[in-house]
């Protein structure tokens, strides 16, 4: 968690590897490989994925041979076989159900036409199919109306396992009333200022981030 | 621009060889007596010749045009060699006569001559320099009673048809490409199916340049009569070579009452090197007729090849209820320049067209879309429905429209949409954080550009066009 502009988007393209982003400093360790050094893709195919903020539309490419092509580059990277159209189609159907979104939108072109809350169910769809061992949401809960909340909430519920990690990027506590954390970490200015059980959310709905950014600016000039 | 989009469109040319085969080769220049000789060679009848000194004459009075938006040096036409053919031609009995280096040539370039395209169920017209080194699948055509051989052959076995049809929609004197291509064209492509049948299988011309300074001038002439339908494919590539070569076809396409002709290229000619030297440019005529009622031509194209592509498939509406389509992909990357589209002339009653245009520009690519929609006076209820995107990848490159609509009778109705995108860091990112490689995403986001057109190309070819998109099969149909 954390105010706007305190890095957790900044964060969250860092670990997915977005180009448009330069580590200065530091190191990420990621099962016992330095991540920072990895292509996007390959950490992808490790098991990385980042439910985008803001979709990208891809016209003309239908969602079904998008996230085939996905789930078969995933396949291919652990040394398994590909699977084909019809078996990936038995594959999804569960997984759709999972985010209320009916069959009719893998013949869609990828998020082109979808409406907000689409867009961020499809994200949560692709992570179900893909199933990740660390997931990052970036902001999946903003622009959601309550029931569109609930159902990526669900999603992500459905999917926890003790396989698997999941950062939820948010600002606002709402969206942990369904997913409920088991550690809360705030972001300001870049750092993690304080680290807490799921109640940390709750104090912070109650006392605003001004709270903490005293807190952090006492921090900064300690350091 | 991430490294894989800079790695799919800086791929080197697959098909730049050259084949080391002796040639019988005209001197260059052009003249009467260059004519008369080519016309000698291919012994023809007293009205081919007369037919291209006519145009010849019509020639020597044109300007070469220059309202296209493209730029070369000046061409000099006399420096050019007008016929070339590899020496072992000779009227052919059967393909086991082919000089193998020449099959050896078509099979490098995936085209196999003999048994394979007969299981694919395509017959194949396979024209080296000027002349047709081989048709496949003629006796099983000629069983139907469609006739399907070379230009020269068709001089020589069927007059009558060619007299009957050559420059009924391409005249001699139509522009001064198509003069030129008239006076010298040395051979090409004959098909003509008769009433009532339906060709069962794809007719397919493969285009091959080989000897330096030539210029290559094929005609292509196709007949659908009455009732009849034919799906017609050409391909095309060219070795690497340091000076541009000019290619100047001509295609005429008939289509008789009810009669369907679809055409589909995929050219792939040389495109010159990454400083813009080489490559063919590449001037062709080409031109349909709806003659009839009920007809209906169809041009689908993909332009990925050439230094310069200057040409406009184009259909003459003048049957009532007639249809023309449209479909094309041009691509251009490096310095390559394109000024391609289409002419849609609606003169018969309810005539429908329908434009599809797909331009990507990559590298230093400079891409044009011109298309003329006219509406004749006579033309009641006429449509039209034109649609050109425009992609662009990385900002060196730029992409032109320009849409020409002349529209004399008022119930016409006439749709335009156009739109321009860039391909997007963003959209490679979101593919390659699900794991996709860079060079796959922007096939995948490429092929979903072009799927419209895509869908219409015929099955192999769809395979060729996107397989030098560099996009799988999978692309298109998933």
């Amino acid at each position: 968690m954390g105010p706007n502009g305190s890095g957790k988007s900044t964060l969250a393209q860092v670990l997915a590897g977005n180009p448009s982003y330069q580590v200065t400093q530091g190191t990420v360790t990621y099962d016992g490989q330095n991540l920072l050094e990895l292509d996007p893709e390959v950490r992808a195919q490790n098991g990385i994925f980042l439910a985008f903020q803001y979709p990208v539309e891809i016209p003309g490419v239908s969602n079904a041979y998008f996230l085939r092509s996905a789930y078969n580059e995933i396949r291919k990277a652990k040394g398994m076989e590909e699977v084909d159209p019809l078996e990936f189609l038995d594959l999804v159907e569960e997984k759709l159900k999972l985010v209320d979104m009916d069959e009719s939108m893998l013949s869609r072109s990828v998020n082109q036409g979808f409406s907000g809350g689409e867009k961020k169910r499809n994200e949560i769809f692709q992570m179900a199919v893909l199933a990740p061992r660390l997931a990052i949401l970036d902001e999946t809960d903003s622009g959601l109306d309550i029931d569109a909340l609930r159902i990526v909430a669900q999603g992500v519920n459905t999917l926890r396992s003790p396989e698997n990690a999941t950062i939820v990027v948010t600002h606002y506590q709402r969206l942990l009333n369904y997913i409920v954390p088991d550690f809360v970490h705030v972001l300001s200015n870049g750092r993690i200022v304080k680290s807490g059980g799921k109640e940390l959310a709750l104090e912070l709905e109650e006392k605003g981030y001004d709270w903490l950014q005293n807190v952090d600016a006492g921090a900064g000039a300690a350091a | 621009m991430g490294s894989g989009i800079e790695a799919l469109v800086n791929r080197e040319y697959a098909y730049g060889f050259v084949t080391d085969i002796e040639t019988d080769t005209v001197p260059a220049g052009l003249n009467e007596g260059i004519i008369r000789l080519i016309s000698a060679k291919k012994n023809e009848p007293e009205f081919m010749l007369e037919w291209r000194l006519k145009a010849y004459r019509r020639w020597l009075t044109m300007k070469e045009p220059h309202w296209g938006n493209v730029k070369y040096p000046a061409i000099d036409y006399n420096s050019l060699v007008y016929y070339s053919a590899p020496k072992s031609v000779k009227p052919l009995q059967s393909l086991d006569e082919v000089d193998p280096e020449l099959l050896r040539t078509y099979e490098k370039l995936g085209i196999s001559l003999t048994e394979q395209k007969f299981l694919a169920g395509v017959a194949v017209d396979a024209i080296f320099d000027s002349v047709s080194v081989g048709t496949t699948m003629r006796e099983e055509l000629g069983k139907l009673g469609i006739i399907f051989c070379s230009f020269g052959e068709a001089v020589q076995n069927h007059p009558e048809l060619v007299e009957k049809y050559l420059g009924t929609v391409v005249p001699h004197s139509d522009n001064f490409f198509a003069a030129l291509n008239a006076a010298v064209f040395s051979d090409g492509s004959f098909a003509y199916v008769p009433k009532g049948v339906k060709c069962p299988m794809e007719l397919s011309t493969y285009f091959r340049i080989n000897s330096a300074n030539t210029g290559q001038f094929e005609r292509t002439l196709i007949i659908a009569d009455e009732g009849a339908s034919v799906s017609y494919l050409e391909g095309c590539t060219a070795p690497k070579r340091d000076e541009n070569q000019l290619h100047a076809a001509v295609v005429e396409l008939i289509a008789l009452d009810n009669a369907t002709v679809k055409y589909s290229t995929v050219q792939n000619w040389y495109a010159g090197d990454a400083e813009g030297k080489g490559g063919i440019y590449n001037f062709v005529t080409k031109r349909g007729k709806c003659a009839g009622v009920n007809s209906k031509i169809s041009w689908t194209q993909v332009e990925t090849g050439s230094a310069i592509t200057w040409k406009y498939p184009s259909v003459i509406l003048q049957g009532d209820n007639s249809v023309g389509e449209f479909y094309s992909v041009a691509v251009v990357n490096k310095k390559q320049q394109a000024d391609t589209g289409t002419k849609m002339i609606h003169i018969g009653k309810n005539t429908k067209s329908t434009i599809v245009s797909k331009g990507i520009s990559a590298g230093e690519g400079n891409n044009s879309y011109r298309g003329l929609v006219r509406v004749l006076p006579k033309a009641e209820g006429a449509r039209n429905y034109t649609q050109c995107d425009s992609m662009l990848i990385g900002n060196k490159c730029g992409a032109h429209t320009f849409p020409y609509i002349e529209v004399q009778n008022n119930t016409a109705t006439l749709e335009h949409e156009a739109s321009t995108s860039k391909i997007g860091e963003d959209q490679i990112f979101y593919c390659k954080q699900r794991g996709v490689s860079a060079e796959h995403a922007v096939s995948m986001i490429v092929s979903g550009f072009c799927r419209e057109v895509f869908k219409e190309l015929p099955m192999e070819f769809a395979v060729e066009a996107q397989q030098l998109l560099g996009i799988t099969l999978e692309g298109s149909v998933g």
